[in-house]
């Protein structure tokens, strides 16, 4: 019992990371039909700027070596990976995607994955291929529930997750972006005559899901402080599972996706089958694909043609 | 089940008639680029690219990926030996180029760098790899091309046997794993272990099974049996798992790079026990990683840079003045194969691959920096020495020493023989050596 609670909140923990990024997959999908296969390394690009932004946090408040630990400090750290990675967002969509709206699906896919490699082989040519150890940015304190051990990361991971989480649901439901990004994506020549700015719409959207990315990374890195360029392929293919999982285009089915893949994985590597962690999420994507393809909370729609 | 049978035919001979040609061109491409068949070889051995005035040596190595400081201590370890060969007037009046490619710590790249070097450069040797994974992908290749080729330190037994032509120069698996299951025995004095073995390497399922079977025969027992994959970053699934059978120590044979993680893991589930591995720890990066929760753990090594011997202490100053840090045991097993090799060709009568070869494999009592290599006929150096050191607040200490030639002194029909050396006994140091 003790076993199965921890390793379900071990599970919680990594399927939170998952669910931020497949949150981005998703946002991106539903209005653009594109999967944005770079969104992954957006994510490496966010635990980066976590670890050079706090080495110059570090050189602007003369602290040689590394910087004390601090939730001001933390807090820093996270809007600076948000705003370099919301800016490559908007870049990214600008440069690469626009131009190709009009051209078949097949080639935006495509300049999606060309992306993802740019970011990955670029990542190890500018911040060096070796793997870097992550800064501590807040102290890290170990928890124990009458013997499910844990550590204050793991529920800060989940707490910031979870809130993040939440204010996505409230822009896309509740504001009137929400409502112009849900129109977007319902039929997008429509929405453009009905007077809503389209391209406005689909840059906000990359600059979101860039930002839930970069979120992800700070917090990946806190919890699993070691990072590297190509640290974003699995657990980018992981989120893009989970976001099938939960219903591709759909945001809620993006987080209990993320939760599950999460969840199963950690009880698998708990098992005698440790060998099949990796190989489990992509089992349950051939499954889904198979007997569910919309997903668990997606609808079936009929193919426009 | 004929009709079955015949259905299925008649479909096959279908596609075959619509995809004949595009079958064969495949085949025909995949064969060219891939294949890279054997030059006119025979035993005057291929042509090679030695010119005038130099002699191609090729490296293949994880430069950059996973495993990158595995790569970049053996490229400084190899030039340095290089340039002292050079700047004392080479070998037969030529300079020694060593031509330099990065496998990004993948075996595929691993595979291809060694054609390209083989087949573009027309190296008279080559010079790699660390993870024996990325050896095995390789070694077949300079097998059938007959260039002969030296894993300065991948450990796992199978890449020697992939052919005649494949070298290593450090000690082999079997006997690592024996030692370090001798240690926990004798020298722990624990007598319940876990493992943790990484599945994508070959070295580490390798190691890890020797250690378990030493381990058994010793008395002990296997309390727990888990795997990751290389690169992850989550181990507390298993570590949960691993938890709930109360082992002593945990066995943990991978690389740097997930050590690191592992450790500080298994300290934040509350858990104490020290993790024990091999070689393939040795890199700075794994303290950078694995910091204060490392404290209490030992690995085995190939040299302890402290070492007194006058070889280790010419070359830890040599490479301190020239790259400004300590080596770890990757950069002296690069010096040492390309000294062993540059050895060799100066003894060759001819420079071809396969006088080259013959040089390598009659090689005697050779005083490197990791011990004397006597290449034994399985092309594995016979009795290296094996230290076993433990990690205090970021530096090592020797905590022991596996000396099999010391103990064969004595006993002059082990020396020679192609068998794993045996397991010497370990002799714990009293006053251990500080190292950073």
């Amino acid at each position: 019992m003790q076993t199965f609670l921890q390793n379900l909140l071990n599970g919680i923990a990594s399927g939170s990371i998952y669910a931020l990024i497949a949150l981005g997959y998703t946002m991106v999908y539903g209005i653009l039909k594109l999967i944005n296969f770079a969104h992954g390394d957006v994510f490496m690009l966010g635990s980066f700027m976590g670890y050079y932004g706090a080495r110059m946090y570090a050189s602007v408040t003369h602290q040689p070596g590394a910087p004390a630990p601090s939730w001001a400090m933390a807090g820093i750290i996270l809007v600076f990976a948000m705003l370099v990675c919301g800016t490559f967002g908007y870049l990214n969509e600008r440069i690469a995607y626009r131009p190709l709206r009009s051209a078949p699906r097949i080639a935006s896919l495509i300049t999606a994955i060309g992306v993802s490699f740019f970011l990955e082989f670029g990542g190890q040519f500018v911040f060096g291929p070796d793997p870097k150890f992550f800064p501590t940015l807040i102290e890290k304190h170990r928890l124990n529930f009458f013997g499910i051990v844990t550590t204050s990361y793991q529920v800060i991971v989940l707490v910031v997750a979870l809130i993040f989480m939440v204010m996505l649901q409230y822009i896309i439901y509740g504001t009137k972006f929400g409502r112009a990004m849900r129109a977007v994506s319902f039929n997008f020549e429509t929405a453009s005559l009905m007077g809503i700015p389209t391209d406005r719409i689909i840059s906000t959207t990359f600059i979101i899901g860039s930002v839930l990315a970069a979120v992800a990374g700070i917090l990946f890195g806190l919890a699993y402080p070691k990072i590297d360029p190509l640290m974003g392929i699995m657990p980018g293919l992981k989120a893009f599972v989970a976001a099938v999982l939960g219903g591709i285009g759909n945001v809620p089915g993006a987080m209990v996706g993320g939760l599950l893949i999460g969840v199963v994985e950690a009880f698998v590597a708990g098992s005698s089958f440790s060998t099949y962690r990796d190989a489990i999420a992509f089992v349950i994507l051939i499954l889904i694909l198979l007997f569910r393809p919309s997903g668990l909370f997606g609808k079936a729609q009929a193919e426009k043609v | 089940m004929a009709p079955l049978g015949q259905t299925n035919r008649r479909n096959g001979w279908k596609l075959m008639k619509n995809k004949s040609l595009v079958v064969l061109a495949i085949t025909a491409l995949s064969l060219m680029l891939v294949g890279c068949p054997p030059k006119e070889g025979g035993a005057a051995g291929k042509n090679t690219g030695v010119s005038g005035s130099e002699i191609p040596v090729g490296e293949y190595g994880s430069m950059t990926g996973l495993q990158a400081t595995f790569g970049q201590s053996t490229h400084n370890g190899i030039l340095m030996a290089a340039d002292e060969i050079n700047s004392a007037g080479g070998i037969k009046g030529k300079k020694i180029k060593v031509i330099s490619e990065d496998d990004q710590s993948k075996q595929e790249e691993a595979a291809n760098t060694v054609t390209k070097l083989i087949s573009e450069n027309n190296v008279v040797a080559v010079i790699g790899e660390v993870a024996s994974s990325n050896s095995l992908a390789a070694a077949p290749i300079c097998q059938s091309n007959k260039v002969p080729m030296i894993s300065p330190s991948s450990t796992n037994p199978e890449v020697t046997k992939k052919g005649d032509y494949i070298f290593r120069m450090c000690y082999i698996d079997p006997y690592q794993g024996k030692a370090l299951a001798d240690f926990a025995i004798n020298d722990l004095k624990v007598k319940r272990a876990a493992i943790l073995r990484d599945v994508k390497s070959d070295y580490s399922m390798g190691l890890s099974q020797f250690f378990k079977d030493e381990f058994i025969r010793l008395g002990g027992k296997i309390v727990g049996d888990q795997s990751y994959s290389n690169g992850d970053s989550d181990f507390k699934a298993q570590l949960t798992t691993i938890k709930q059978t109360s082992p002593e120590i945990i066995f943990c044979g991978g690389y740097y790079n997930d050590v690191g993680q592992i450790a500080i893991q298994l300290r934040d589930l509350g858990m104490q026990q020290p993790l024990v591995g091999g070689d393939g720890w040795e890199s700075p990066k794994l303290f950078e990683i694995g910091g204060k929760a490392l404290d209490g753990c030992f690995y085995s090594n190939h040299y302890h840079s402290d070492d007194p011997a006058p070889q280790v202490r010419s070359f830890v100053d040599k490479y301190k003045e020239r790259y400004g840090a300590k080596p770890d045991a990757l950069a002296a097993l690069g010096y040492d194969s390309m000294k062993v090799l540059a050895d060799a060709m100066s003894r060759a009568p001819k420079l071809d691959t396969k006088d080259i070869r013959d040089a390598i494999a009659a090689t005697k009592g050779y005083v490197a920096v990791t011990g004397v290599i006597n290449m034994g006929a399985d092309r594995n150096p016979i009795d290296k020495k094996l230290v076993v050191l433990e990690i205090r607040n970021n530096t090592t200490t020797l905590r022991a020493t596996v000396d099999p030639a010391k103990n064969a002194a004595g006993a002059p029909a082990a020396a020679g023989a192609a068998t794993t050396p045996a397991t010497g006994t370990s002799t714990a140091t009293a006053a251990p050596a500080k190292t950073k």
